[in-house]
């Protein structure tokens, strides 16, 4: 069997597992009782009041920011972790010197808050 | 067998690309749209993979199911209605909503005729992995691009802060 016979299997298996989890417990519990206690998020921190559709503060967009800068230098450390063995010491420099720059932009983010949360 | 379980799982995951891009379109609320566009990103990502194409495939998850997923989403809460159940209206008028499916059935019948018509020629000798030469490139030949990147990336991070701080009014 093919590696990528494996994913679509692998697929198949995800989607049928939480299906047939829920049919079986269809089939086997007892007929439920509705009641709006039954509805509220359980466990599920604070509950919410007013409408939960709403807009967020742009200081959120700034977390969003610093984890996207740090996810496209993981694609860079990526092909390099994967031959670090091979590429020696001065690529270890190269990268440090690649992650010591984008630090420089996690210590600015940090200095203005962009870290706090509200 | 192996062939056919291989056409399986593409067929699998191309119905699952082209039912969550029906999705984003069909959707009425926007939210809905966003998770399902990262659906399709996932299964494009599907699709690298049983290309044999892995770092490709990995690049889609990190990039498009990761940093471009966040920030649709950041965008959509940033900007949304409250009304959710209407953000993401039909087309106002007619003629662009069949501009938009005259000209998708076009794009798909150029790229098709493109692929048909070209002749694939079989790769010959052993394939260098992609990985190990994209690291010998980057970290041997490209040095100077791959540290602007690291500049460019910290600008990128720079810039927006300075941005997003002055909407506050702070």
């Amino acid at each position: 069997m093919s590696d990528q016979a494996t994913i679509g299997i692998f697929l198949l298996l995800t989607l049928a597992f939480p299906a047939g989890a829920m049919a079986a417990a269809w089939l086997f519990r007892p007929a439920p009782i509705q009641s709006a206690e039954k509805r509220t998020p359980y466990e599920c921190g604070v509950d919410t009041r007013g409408p939960s559709w709403m807009r967020f503060r742009v200081n959120y967009f700034l977390y969003a920011l610093v984890f996207l800068a740090f996810d496209v230098e993981t694609i860079f450390l990526y092909p390099w972790a994967v031959r670090f063995q091979a590429l020696g010491l001065f690529a270890f420099v190269e990268m440090l010197v690649f992650i010591a720059i984008l630090a420089l932009g996690l210590w600015y983010a940090w200095k203005e808050g962009a870290l706090q949360w509200y | 067998m192996t062939l056919t379980l291989h056409d399986a799982t593409f067929a699998l995951l191309a119905l699952l690309t082209l039912g969550a891009a029906l999705g984003v379109v069909l959707a009425r609320n926007i939210v809905h749209s966003a998770f399902l566009l990262v659906l399709t990103f996932l299964g494009v990502a599907g699709l690298f993979l049983t290309l044999d194409a892995g770092f490709l495939g990995l690049v889609q998850v990190l990039v498009y199911g990761g940093a471009i997923s966040v920030l649709v989403v950041f965008a959509v809460m940033l900007l949304m209605s409250e009304q959710a159940g209407q953000t993401n209206p039909p087309g106002a008028s007619r003629f662009t909503r069949w501009a938009g499916g005259v000209g998708a059935v076009a794009l798909a019948l150029a790229l098709g005729a493109a692929v048909c018509t070209t002749a694939w020629e079989p790769g010959s000798g052993p394939r260098p992995e992609a990985v190990a030469e994209l690291a010998r490139l980057m970290l041997g030949d490209y040095v100077v691009p791959f540290e602007a990147a690291a500049v460019l990336l910290l600008l990128a991070v720079v810039g927006a802060i300075i941005l997003a701080k002055g909407e506050d009014g702070r």
